[in-house]
């Protein structure tokens, strides 16, 4: 009897508590952002500690599409501004449209020397495989063929790519092992995970359009003063000193050649 | 998606329509095939080389296993049987990721790949044979364990005590009785591979005409928020899918009453 009453207390105290914290924060985030916004986010809670942040990382394509379904998300990062930017159109932002970096993509690999190599060596024989993002609805992925097409290597090279849903399945062919080279987000290159694995190359962005990003408070965390914060906390110094570790150029800032 | 409803009275069964459901618009089956793109029409035949083969395989592979299941009376039949029913509650993913780890250049199954010169499997048509042969396994074995269960040992008893060889009793007794359990076993593999996914894309790499499937044609349509696209296809695997099952359900033989 004395054990079903601690029960009940202990769930009623639960209970309170979660109300306590009913400003709970949940971030959709591009795949990109994986390593950097991790960062973030515990930076911000060393700040903010009774906020809760929780991130899913996937594509940016997707969840254009289930915020338009109405996904619970209060925040928004896309690895394409252009995504944000007609959701704000449709009235499915609570404000506008900020950027908050410009992607880099660069060759990577674990069994070859990617930082010894230049676009033009993807024609070599001794590269069966090379991982790229789907052109058809990554940001990555469609900056990647727009690359290859500049370097007039399109054409040599098409055989040999495989497409992953998003930029972190495309690492991820490359770390298993079954492509020799992908061409990958800088931000992924630089995290510890695979910084530790292989060098990469940094492509030129003379070579593709911007990957510019960009994020919004979606419309239903209007009220949420903890998703404001952490917007805010995006666009101050502590959160861009954090992204430009990963290699993202920041708004206002220039691109390193 | 698509919704059965007739708009009007149909003269034959070209005449029903589709109803697309975002839409006011309707189709007949004739409408929505003539809307396939090449690159749609590249998948479906894709989609169905790959289910026919595959079931062809698990033909010859999932009889002796589902045989063996059904006659023996080892210990180790518990243990067989859990493994070959392993794909049906193994989430896609973890299958596809092991099958990438284990074809690729480092696993098992890609060493030997290599070693015969066939080079590693991942991205390949063959790959997704592989990959689909285990992921079906469960359908082709199960059903066929099950029918050759219930013809019991009575009449293969019979068959030998008038002479009859062992393989001459399992091709002229036991395939015969079992013959319903053929069908069901085939339909099913069959459809569940052209319902298959996830590990497709892990494994598969998205290329067209080799492992762009129609089920992965048609996740990169919504992807790319191709709509229209997407339901033309989606109304054709839908049809399709129900016209692989329709026989299953409605032929099964009625179950008879007082052996």
């Amino acid at each position: 009897m004395n054990s079903t009453k601690i029960l009940f207390m202990t769930s009623v105290i639960l209970l309170c508590s979660t109300f306590a914290y009913a400003e709970k924060v949940t971030v959709a985030a591009a795949a990109d952002l994986k390593f950097a916004m991790t960062e973030i986010v515990a930076a911000f809670k060393i700040v903010n500690p009774i906020d809760e942040i929780e991130v899913i990382y996937g594509s940016s394509g997707k969840f254009h599409t289930q915020i338009q379904q109405g996904a619970p998300y209060d925040l928004y990062f896309s690895a394409d501004i252009a995504f944000p930017q007609d959701l704000a159109k449709k009235g499915f932002a609570d404000a506008g449209v900020r950027p908050h970096a410009f992607g880099r993509i660069v060759l990577w690999s674990n069994s070859l020397d990617a930082a010894k190599m230049t676009l033009a060596d993807l024609t070599d024989k001794k590269i069966k495989r090379i991982a790229i993002a789907n052109p058809k609805h990554a940001p990555y992925g469609r900056r990647a063929e727009e690359a290859l097409r500049a370097a007039g290597l399109w054409g040599k090279v098409e055989s040999k790519l495989v497409y992953g849903e998003n930029i972190v399945q495309a690492a991820q062919f490359v770390q298993t092992g079954n492509a020799q080279v992908g061409i990958l987000a800088l931000s992924l290159a630089q995290s510890a995970d695979l910084a530790s694995k292989g060098g990469f190359f940094l492509i030129s962005d003379n070579l593709h359009k911007p990957l510019e990003q960009g994020y919004i408070i979606t419309k239903r965390a209007k009220r949420n003063a903890a998703a404001n914060r952490f917007a805010d906390y995006i666009g101050g110094s502590d959160a861009r000193k954090i992204m430009a570790a990963y290699g993202f150029v920041l708004p206002g800032e220039t691109a390193p050649k | 998606m698509a919704l059965f409803s007739q708009a009007r009275q149909p003269q034959n069964n070209w005449q029903y329509r589709f109803v697309l459901i975002d839409g006011i618009q309707s189709y007949t089956p004739y409408e929505i095939a003539m809307q396939l793109s090449d690159s749609d029409i590249q998948a479906i035949w894709l989609t169905v080389r790959l289910a026919g083969i595959v079931t062809a395989l698990l033909f010859l592979l999932g009889t002796p296993v589902a045989w063996w299941l059904a006659r023996t009376k080892t210990r180790c039949k518990g243990f067989v049987g859990a493994i070959v029913a392993l794909p049906l509650v193994l989430p896609p993913s973890v299958l596809g990721f092991y099958l990438l780890l284990a074809m690729g250049p480092e696993g098992p199954v890609g060493r030997l790949t290599q070693v015969l010169d066939f080079g590693p499997l991942p991205f390949t048509f063959p790959g997704l044979v592989l990959a689909s042969v285990v992921y079906s396994l469960p359908f082709m074995v199960q059903p066929l364990q099950s029918a050759f269960e219930t013809i019991g040992d009575r009449p293969l008893e019979v068959a030998a005590t008038l002479g009859a060889s062992p393989l001459d009793r399992f091709f002229t007794v036991a395939v015969p009785l079992a013959l319903p359990g053929f069908l069901t076993a085939g339909i099913l593999t069959f459809a569940h591979t052209v319902g298959e996914f996830g590990v497709v894309l892990m494994i598969g790499g998205n290329l067209p005409g080799v492992t762009r499937v129609a089920s992965v044609q048609i996740f990169d349509y919504v992807e790319a928020m191709e709509y229209t696209q997407a339901h033309h296809l989606a109304a054709v695997m839908l049809i399709f899918s129900f016209l692989v099952l329709l026989p299953l359900y409605a032929f099964r033989p009625q179950p008879r009453k007082g052996v």
